[in-house]
């Protein structure tokens, strides 16, 4: 008895930290003033963890300090190539129509496995932090419904690429490729694209759809303009510029993680920091803005991080796929919890396992793309969270789902018993009111309900499968007596709501059977106390109140 | 910079000619699918399917390449057969990707638009991945889909004509479009405005839903081909919205998308010839020569779209600030009459009212001084040596102006519990938008009353004196 209370309690109160967007809407005040305080120290405690993944990642790239990363370095920046990863030596001649996938020797296997090779760390480092920051911010991103924002950011960015690499080819010929140079350009102009979103859906009839369609193909164009003009400026080494928009993993270098893993550090400390508001905006804007947060700021603040992924993402992943990075994860870790900042942290897991996955299939086989398997790792990943996560995957929704469908349907079995019978007591009143002692047959049920035949002896069969109903011979069973009690008490729920509907919804007698047929099933132990209570003084026969309307055999 | 630009202009031929033309119908024939996807706010959905179908084209490569490589089908026919298989490739991907994406979205309970994203972006992702792996029998350079050559369409001609293929395909794609949307306008439209209805009449939503899918799709790729993606996307969404800023009508909006589609074509190719020399050279690179149409077409789209949205016939933010002006004009100059008028209601009032004493109304000194220019230009007042006087028409337009005050102060008094110092606020808004139907009404429900709640004479102004109408929207300014 204590036990049960104990439990009713834990299950009455949401644990600290649950979504707020599932709370009853009283308790959004609450959860969203007390419950958010507990995750600024865990806020703290991600910072603290990116740190440590920052230090790490410096140490293993410094760990040990290879000989030719000055002339990597040199290298990939003047537009070269590098061969390490996603290139390989391009196999001398293939017959033509061979798509066959070189599976790497063991050798091979063992130096990408361990990590062997220097460009190997230094691009899994990079992609890796990349992915937790993109999981990180894109969970904020999909939970305020804007997943699109950032296509329209990324697809924004290029004519920035552009006109940063002409003004720097103008300021000082050859160093046109400085990246922080680009990047801030491409920020600038991520962050313009996004702006100019927004005023096209003030100061016009368009939509936002449209408003964010138009944006990033105006933007893009442009941008595609520039990149051909470039092509023929005499400085022109720009084909580099080229592996913004699908992407190049390969060509990043040392300098290139400690600036990805510096912004996604940066990135990181500021979500931890306003994790608090930026929940409080993803949930509930109004809500917000009546408690005084500035809304239009943080706003802005969250398309800045989605500017800062997206930009980093850039040169890994391409700006036709950086999207992926943003959506993917947080969509995936959707299906596995409703806490928000267990959210964040498997958001920020799953995309730096997609980036690892990602590096290491592209190192092990020469001819994939790593942008493109980084994406498609995290699509696998999500296709898994959306068939076997624990909260919303479809199976457990399915097995929840069954399950329902089993109890309800051997709900209405017993109830049929139970209302055939007393109709035959009612005609009889000499015959035993044990509900145990009477047979029933298939065919005295099959027109109680809109129920098939085989359907109905798949339910018999279940029925006494459960104990509920003893098969007596050929298509006649007898109740026993668990079974009995259970009848009584599903018809009993029945009936009592039928009675309830009658005097507080005003529905019509006729109409109830069906309505009460919904509610039945789901009917909790105090509901039913509230009901037994407010009509015990109309219906005082208990066990069970005599039905409010004519029970006849429906005729199917 | 003109004389440049006309020197650089003055180089047009028919290579340019043609360039124009593929681009101009290209972007027709994108425009009209597009037209249909913003007024069903689907417009992502097009952005989306123009990475969907990349997947959908290498198929269609290989499925061709392999029919060939195994000696089915000849060299000859080849072309041919690849052409066929992209199209039904790219709507087949067309169909599958809204498929996908409602089921995600349905089954997953994903957001629509994250729905949308992860099912693109892993599409696309395939695409580019399977180009590399069949690098090798499939000639498809990612970078030639995203630019495409449309600089070079004169070259591929059309057997037998002196007309370049992309020029016949892209009309084809656009004939093709114009007939299905001919055939199916009445279905198109009440499915994309009312689906309810739709149903309701039979139409199947969901078919229309796919079929749109399939058939930008296969648009997409026809013009992918030959212009390259960046002009399909752009010209997809943007002239459909820039008509829609200016026209409400669906046949409007097909007509005038349209039309802008095939403006940007003209400017986006001279712009490309003019724009990159003359900047370019500015910042000292003196052997930029022009650059892709595509891109330009896209940029002129744009520029058409920011003019529409400023100069719009209705809904331009130009005609709104002037609508806006004008009724402020008017507020402030129908202020001054009032003012004129209670102050010759005073017993020694002066004949000429000293500007001074005009401009201490609400609307500011600058806006009563323009509302004076206004009133004297429609003659309603004068100006004399030591200020202003009113006409007759000045004194009829501010007797009935002050007449509707002041009734509607009693109409409120009457029906709403409300002190009498709350009453003018209301009354002094409610004057300007008061027309003689109204003040009859009012005149007659309160039983002709004399006095308003403050105890000032209502005056009786005559109603319909021709050409003393003072309904303000007829009103010459």
């Amino acid at each position: 008895m204590r036990g049960t209370q104990v439990n009713r309690q834990s299950a009455e109160r949401p644990p600290r930290g649950e979504m707020t967007a599932e709370l009853r809407p009283a308790r959004r005040l609450r959860a969203a003033g007390k419950g958010l305080a507990g995750t600024v120290p865990r806020g703290v405690l991600l910072a603290g963890a990116l740190l440590t993944g920052g230090l790490l990642t410096g140490g293993l790239l410094g760990a040990q300090s290879h000989p030719a990363w000055a002339a990597d370095s040199s290298r990939s920046h003047a537009g070269v190539e590098s061969t390490v990863v996603g290139t390989g030596t391009p196999t001398a001649h293939r017959s033509l129509a061979d798509l066959r996938i070189e599976w790497p020797d063991r050798e091979q296997l063992m130096r990408v496995l361990l990590l062997q090779d220097y460009n190997t760390r230094v691009v899994l480092a990079g992609t890796v932090v990349l992915g937790a920051a993109a999981g990180f911010v894109g969970v904020f991103m999909l939970l305020r419904r804007r997943a699109l924002l950032g296509d329209v950011v990324s697809h924004a960015s290029l004519p920035g690429i552009a006109v940063a690499f002409v003004l720097m080819e103008a300021g000082a010929p050859g160093n046109g490729k400085w990246l922080p140079g680009l990047l801030a350009g491409a920020a600038i102009a991520g962050m313009l694209g996004v702006l100019c979103t927004k005023l096209i859906l003030r100061y016009s009839r368009i939509k936002e759809d449209a408003a964010m369609a138009i944006v990033l193909s105006i933007f893009f164009g442009f941008g595609v303009a520039l990149l051909t003009t470039i092509q023929n400026m005499p400085t022109g080494n720009s084909a580099g510029l080229n592996h913004f928009i699908f992407g190049k993993a390969a060509s990043m270098v040392a300098q290139d993680v400690y600036l990805i893993g510096t912004a996604a550090l940066l990135l990181g400390l500021i979500v931890s920091a306003t994790a608090k508001e930026l929940r409080i905006l993803s949930f509930d804007e109004r809500f917000a803005a009546t408690q005084g947060y500035p809304v239009f700021g943080l706003d802005t603040l969250l398309m800045a991080l989605v500017t800062g992924v997206t930009v980093i993402g850039l040169q890994s992943v391409g700006l036709l796929l950086v999207v992926a990075m943003l959506i993917v994860p947080a969509a995936a870790a959707r299906f596995w919890t409703n806490n928000l900042s267990r959210m964040t942290y498997l958001a920020a897991a799953i995309g730096a396992l997609s980036g690892a996955l990602g590096v290491v299939a592209s190192a092990l086989f020469p001819r994939l793309a790593a942008g493109a398997v980084i994406v498609l790792t995290g699509a696998v990943l999500f296709a898994a969270s959306m068939m076997v996560g624990t909260r919303r995957g479809l199976l457990v929704r399915w097995l929840n789902h069954y399950r329902l469908q089993h109890r309800v349907g051997k709900q209405h079995v017993l109830r049929a018993c139970f209302e055939l019978l007393e109709h035959r007591f009612e005609r009889d009143a000499n015959l035993s009111r044990d509900l145990t002692e009477h047979l029933v047959t298939e065919d005295d049920l099959l027109p109680l309900r809109w129920w098939t035949r085989r359907r109905l002896r798949r339910l018999l069969a279940r029925a006494e499968r459960d104990d509920l109903l003893v098969g007596v011979r050929d298509g006649s069973y007898r109740l026993t007596r668990h079974g009995a009690d259970a009848a009584r008490k599903v018809v009993r729920n029945h009936r009592l709501w039928e009675i309830y509907l009658i005097e507080h919804a005003d529905i019509a007698p006729s109409r109830v059977d069906r309505d009460a047929d919904d509610i039945e099933h789901l009917l909790g132990i105090e509901v039913v106390r509230e009901l037994e209570q407010l009509l015990a003084e109309q219906h005082p026969q208990f066990p069970v109140p005599p039905s409010p309307h004519k029970i006849e055999p429906t005729t199917s | 910079m003109i004389q440049e630009a006309c020197e650089l202009l003055g180089r047009w031929d028919s290579y340019d000619s043609w360039i124009v033309l593929t681009a101009a119908l290209a972007g027709m024939a994108c425009a009209l699918p597009g037209v249909f996807l913003v007024v069903r706010r689907q417009s992502m959905m097009g952005d989306a399917l123009s990475h969907t179908t990349l997947p959908g084209i290498v198929a269609a490569f290989l499925f061709a390449f392999y029919l060939k490589s195994r000696g089915w089908i000849s060299a000859e026919v080849y072309e041919a057969w690849r052409h066929a298989a992209m199209f039904a490739g790219a709507m087949a991907i067309g169909v599958l990707s809204a498929v996908l994406t409602e089921w995600v979205q349905k089954r997953g309970r994903v957001e629509a638009n994250a729905a949308l994203g992860v099912v693109f972006t892993t599409l696309f992702a395939a695409g580019l991945l399977s180009i590399r792996l069949a690098a090798d029998s499939v000639h498809i350079d990612p970078d030639c889909v995203l630019y495409g050559n449309i600089e070079t369409v004169v070259i591929d001609l059309w057997p037998g004509t002196g007309i370049p293929r992309a020029v016949v395909v892209n009309g084809g794609v656009l004939v093709v479009n114009l007939l299905l949307v001919f055939v199916l306008l009445k279905e198109l439209r009440i499915s994309a405005f009312d689906p309810a209805l739709a149903t309701t009449m039979g139409i199947n939503a969901r078919w229309m839903h796919y079929g749109l899918m399939a058939v930008t799709a296969a648009t997409l790729v026809a013009a992918f081909e030959t212009v390259g993606s960046i002009l399909v996307i752009a010209m997809l969404i943007v002239p459909a919205a820039t008509a829609h800023l200016l026209t409400d009508r669906l046949g409007g909006l097909i007509g005038l998308s349209l039309a802008v589609a095939a403006v940007s074509a003209v400017c986006g190719h001279a712009l490309a010839i003019v724009a990159p020399p003359i900047a370019f050279r500015r910042l000292g690179f003196a052997t930029v020569v022009d650059a892709s149409t595509a891109g330009m077409v896209a940029v002129a789209g744009g520029l058409l779209f920011i003019l529409a949205m400023f100069c719009g016939p209705r809904y331009g933010l130009i005609s709104k600030w002037v609508h806006r002006f004008r009724l402020q004009i008017r507020i402030a100059s129908e202020d001054v009459l009032g003012l004129f008028y209670r102050l010759g209601e005073k017993d020694d009032a002066p004949a000429v009212v000293p500007a001074a004493r005009l401009q201490s109304t609400a609307v500011g000194a600058l806006m009563s001084k323009v509302a004076l220019w206004q009133l004297a230009r429609a003659g309603e007042v004068t100006s004399a040596a030591a200020g202003y006087r009113l006409t007759p028409a000045g004194q009829l337009r501010a007797e009935r102006l002050v007449r509707s005050h002041r009734l509607w102060e009693t109409y409120v008094a009457k029906h709403f519990e409300l002190p009498d110092d709350h009453l003018h606020e209301s009354a002094h808004w409610v004057e300007h938008f008061i027309d003689p139907e109204l003040r009859d009404e009012l005149f007659a429900e309160l039983s002709e009353p004399t006095k308003d709640p403050h105890g000032a004479v209502i005056p009786f102004a005559a109603e319909g004196e021709p050409g003393t109408d003072d309904r303000p929207e007829t009103r010459p300014s």
